[in-house]
């Protein structure tokens, strides 16, 4: 069983976007299936083990925080977009951020956070020391940016990776 | 051909309100894409169109086929996820690749001065 | 309320061609290649969502496809082009 899914998710989640991509039909749900058995096979040979989830509660707060930050930061930046170099000269600048999450899903996840909220762009990451290297757009307490980036997105995908 | 003109107000309504306001942010995206002075500042603006220009617009599609055909429209939720999956990949080997060769022309790494 | 509704879908139409108008000028001006592979990645998003507007107004859910084809060509056209600005090839 393990051989033929050895990515459960990935192969459920194929399978039913092949059926939504689709009208639903049995063809249909034999051929998609088939396709997300031969992916998830092909996926198990590019990464060897699969990702560990702990927890699932971390992840759904994880959303609903970073939907609210999308927004807030959407505002900021579209401000700024209009009146650029008004009365308030805007800073950017690269910031270090050393991690403690090391689990490449959870990394992968942040990643995804970092690039959806726009003001903040990922540079570049070194798995030796587990620092990250940010572009803020707006920087205006490098500290205070790193506790917020740690307490807000990091430790809940500690939580949720471990 | 087309059917916006059966839709009652309470669904015409948030569809115009997620069009204006995806499209709107999206050109302002465009519009900081070319007034910014650094790379690393531009590197930003992007971000305004593919987070919530993109999601805005998606949802107000959603809606409208939603309502049109009857049943749930999926495609939009597909694009948005290709979207948001995508677009950090792109991000990150464009920020190593600018760092990468500002390294190479000059001695100092870039701060917030304009390398151009 | 339909007019309030076209008001939209037109206005929509216009604001993502100029975006990409705006983000073609910017691959025009470079100056250096990150700047042109970042324009196209714009680019290629305002298009994106361009179709899926065009595709509301003319109520025909086929240009989807178009979108979808867009994203992924896009995606792995400013990949490339990225990870060649970084190592000088694509493939290693």
């Amino acid at each position: 069983m393990t051989r033929l899914f050895p990515h459960p998710l990935l192969t459920l989640a194929l399978t039913l976007m092949w059926l939504m991509l689709t009208r639903f039909s049995l063809g249909h749900l034999l051929l998609g299936a088939a396709v997300a058995i031969l992916a998830g096979l092909a996926f198990a040979r590019l990464e060897p083990q699969p990702p560990r989830l702990r927890a699932i509660w971390p992840l759904i707060r994880l959303a609903a925080v970073v939907s609210v930050d999308i927004l807030r930061s959407n505002w900021a930046v579209a401000l700024r977009m209009l009146h650029d170099g008004g009365a308030r000269p805007r800073r950017s600048g690269f910031v270090a951020i050393p991690l403690r999450l090391r689990d490449p899903v959870g990394l992968a996840l942040l990643a995804l956070v970092v690039a959806a909220i726009p003001g903040t762009v990922w540079i570049d990451y070194d798995p030796g020391t587990g620092v990250l290297l940010l572009h803020v757009f707006e920087l205006q307490d490098a500290e205070a940016l790193r506790a917020e980036i740690c307490a807000r997105y990091e430790t809940r995908l500690l939580e949720a990776f471990g | 051909m087309s059917a916006p003109e059966t839709m009652p107000w309470w669904i015409a309504l948030p569809v115009a309100a997620f069009l204006l306001l995806g499209s709107t942010l999206t050109l302002l995206g465009a519009l900081g894409l070319v007034r910014l002075k650094s790379f690393y500042d531009r590197l930003h603006a992007p971000a305004l169109g593919t987070s919530w220009g993109a999601a805005a617009i998606l949802i107000a599609s959603l809606l409208s086929w939603s309502w049109l055909q009857d049943r749930v429209f999926i495609h939009e939720l597909v694009i948005g996820i290709c979207v948001m999956v995508t677009t950090p990949v792109t991000m990150m080997l464009l920020g190593r690749a600018a760092l990468h060769r500002d390294r190479q022309d000059a001695p100092p790494p870039a701060r917030e001065t304009a390398q151009d | 309320m339909t007019t309030l509704l076209w008001f939209a879908l037109s206005y929509a139409q216009i604001a993502l061609a100029l975006a990409a108008c705006l983000a073609a000028l910017r691959i025009l001006l470079g100056p250096r290649a990150q700047d042109r592979v970042l324009a196209l990645e714009a680019l290629y998003v305002a298009t994106m969502l361009l179709f899926i507007v065009t595709g509301m107004r003319m109520g025909t859910p086929f240009l989807f496809e178009a979108a979808l084809v867009i994203a992924v060509a896009g995606f792995v056209s400013t990949v490339s082009a990225a990870k060649f600005l970084l190592r000088g090839e694509v493939i290693e």
